[in-house]
C-alpha cells in the first residue's frame, strides 16, 4: 500500500473515534464535516473519483444542513419551552 | 436497563462481533490483489460494447441498472416518509416570512454563484458517463445550487423558484421514467431495462445507448428528492420563526 | 481492517449515544465503514480509476462494480441519515427530550 493510502487510511480511523467520543452535538456536527472531507481524500487515493464526488457532495452540501437545521429547531423549542 | 448496564453488554457483543469479523476480513484476499473475474472482464469489455468512458456510470445505469431502480426507489420512500413526517403538525402559515439576508455582499456573491454552481451540476450530471460523475453526483450538486438561494437571498425567492407541486412531481417523473425505460426496453424486445439504443462514437455526449436516458432520470430524481429534504427542513424552522413572532 | 474498525466504532458510538442526533451521526459513521471495505476490496495494485476518457484502454484499473454500488450508496445513505433527523426531530416535539435513555415507554 501506498503510503498516502495508509495515512488516509489513519485518519479516518482517528476522526471517526472522534465523533463517537464527542457528546456535545454541535462539536459532533462540526466534526463530521472535517470526517466527510477526510473521507472524499480517502477515496481518491483509492482510485475511486465518483465515489469520491458523491461523498463530497453529500457531505459538504447536503449532510450538514440537515443536521444544523435540527439543531437549530431542537434549540429553539427548548429556548421556548423553558 | 442502566446504561452501564447496556455498555458493558453491549461490549461483549461487540467483542464477539470483531472477532467474527477479524476471521472473515482474514479470510479474504490480500490488499491490492483483487481477484475477482467480474472487474476485469468489465474494463475489458465496456469500452468496446457500449463505447461510453466511464465503466462505473455503465454499470450503475447498464449493467446493473436494476440495482439502481431500487436505490432510487429507497430514495424516494425516504423523501416521502421524511415529508409526511414533518408535515404533519405544521398548522402555521409560513408564506410570510421572508428571512431576508441583509448583507448586500453576500447577495452579490449568491446571484454570480447559483448559476455557476447549477452549470457545473448540469454539466456533471450531462457528462456523467465520459467523466467522472454523473447522475447521482450531480444531482445533488443541483440541489446544493438550488439551496444557495435560500443561503444568500431569502426564503420567498426559494419558495418560488422550487415550488413544492414541482418538485413533487419531479421526483415522481425521476423515479418513474427510470421504471418506465425499463418496461419500454421490455417492450421493445429485449430484457428489462436492455441497452437497445444505438451506441454512437466512443468519448463523446451521444455514447452508451439508453445510459444517457437513465442518466438524466437518477439525477432528476436525486435533484428534487434533495431539494424536498432540504425545503421540508428549512420549513420546520421557518414555521418556528413564525411561532416566535 | 479499517473497516471492521470503522464499523464496530461505529456500533459502539450508537449504543453509548445520550443524544439522538450524536447517534444519526454515528449510524453514518457505521455506514462509511461499509464503503471502505467495498472500495479496499476492489483495488489493484498500481491500477487507475476505471474511466477511459484520458487514459489508455490497456492500463490496468480498479474494479468499477464496487465503486457503482458504492456511489448509490452514498447518496442513498445520507437520505436515510436525513430520515433519522427528522424522526429525532418529531421525537423531541413529543417528548421534550433527545435522550434516548429517556424515551424508554412506547406511549401509545
Amino acid at each position: 500500500m501506498i503510503g498516502v493510502q495508509i495515512a488516509a487510511l489513519a485518519l479516518v480511523g482517528g476522526l471517526a473515534l472522534a465523533v463517537v467520543l464527542v457528546h456535545d452535538v454541535l462539536r459532533v456536527a462540526m466534526l463530521y464535516g472535517v470526517y466527510g472531507l477526510v473521507l472524499v481524500v480517502l477515496f481518491v487515493v483509492f482510485q475511486a473519483p465518483d465515489v469520491a464526488l458523491s461523498q463530497l457532495a453529500v457531505s459538504t452540501v447536503a449532510f450538514p444542513l440537515i443536521v444544523v437545521t435540527a439543531l437549530a429547531k431542537v434549540k429553539r423549542r427548548e429556548r421556548r419551552n423553558r | 436497563m442502566t446504561r452501564t448496564g447496556r455498555i458493558a453488554l453491549s461490549a461483549v457483543g461487540l467483542a464477539g462481533m470483531a472477532a467474527m469479523l477479524a476471521w472473515g476480513v482474514a479470510g479474504l484476499e490480500p490488499f491490492g490483489h483483487y481477484p475477482g473475474p467480474y472487474g476485469t472482464l468489465l474494463n475489458a469489455v465496456e469500452p468496446g460494447e457500449r463505447h461510453a468512458a466511464n465503466v462505473v456510470a455503465a454499470v450503475v445505469f447498464d449493467y446493473r441498472g436494476l440495482d439502481t431502480l431500487g436505490e432510487e426507489l429507497i430514495l424516494f420512500c425516504a423523501a416521502t416518509g421524511l415529508a409526511f413526517l414533518l408535515r404533519e403538525n405544521r398548522e402555521e402559515n409560513t408564506r410570510g416570512v421572508r428571512d431576508r439576508v441583509s448583507s448586500d455582499g453576500l447577495r452579490a456573491a449568491g446571484i454570480v454563484a447559483v448559476p455557476v454552481v447549477v452549470l457545473l451540476a448540469l454539466d456533471m450530471v450531462a457528462h456523467g458517463y465520459v467523466t467522472p460523475g454523473g447522475g447521482f453526483q450531480g444531482g445533488v450538486a443541483a440541489a446544493g445550487g438550488l439551496l444557495l438561494v435560500y443561503l444568500a437571498g431569502d426564503w420567498r425567492a426559494l419558495r418560488r423558484a422550487a415550488p413544492l407541486p414541482v418538485v413533487d412531481t419531479a421526483e415522481a417523473g425521476g423515479a418513474a421514467g427510470f421504471a418506465v425505460l425499463g418496461f419500454v426496453t421490455l417492450i421493445a424486445g429485449g430484457a428489462f431495462l436492455d441497452n437497445l439504443l444505438p451506441f454512437g462514437t466512443f468519448g463523446t455526449l451521444t455514447s452508451g445507448g439508453t445510459i444517457p436516458v437513465a442518466n438524466w432520470c437518477a439525477g432528476l430524481e436525486v435533484t428534487a428528492a434533495f431539494v424536498l429534504i432540504f425545503l421540508e427542513f428549512l420549513e420546520e424552522i421557518m414555521a418556528e420563526r413564525v411561532r416566535d413572532s | 481492517m479499517l473497516a471492521v474498525w470503522l464499523l464496530l466504532v461505529g456500533l459502539f458510538g450508537i449504543v453509548t449515544s445520550k443524544n439522538l442526533i450524536h447517534l444519526a451521526l454515528c449510524v453514518t459513521v457505521a455506514q462509511s465503514g461499509t464503503y471502505v471495505l467495498l472500495l479496499a476490496i476492489g483495488y489493484r495494485e498500481h491500477g487507475t480509476a476505471p474511466i477511459f476518457s484520458d487514459v489508455p484502454r490497456s492500463r490496468r484499473a480498479v474494479d468499477p462494480v464496487v465503486q457503482a454500488l458504492t456511489l448509490t450508496d452514498v447518496v442513498v445513505g445520507v437520505t436515510v441519515a436525513a430520515l433519522l433527523l427528522a424522526l429525532a426531530v418529531k421525537a423531541h416535539e413529543h417528548t421534550g427530550t433527545l435522550d434516548p435513555a429517556e424515551l424508554r415507554e412506547l406511549r401509545g
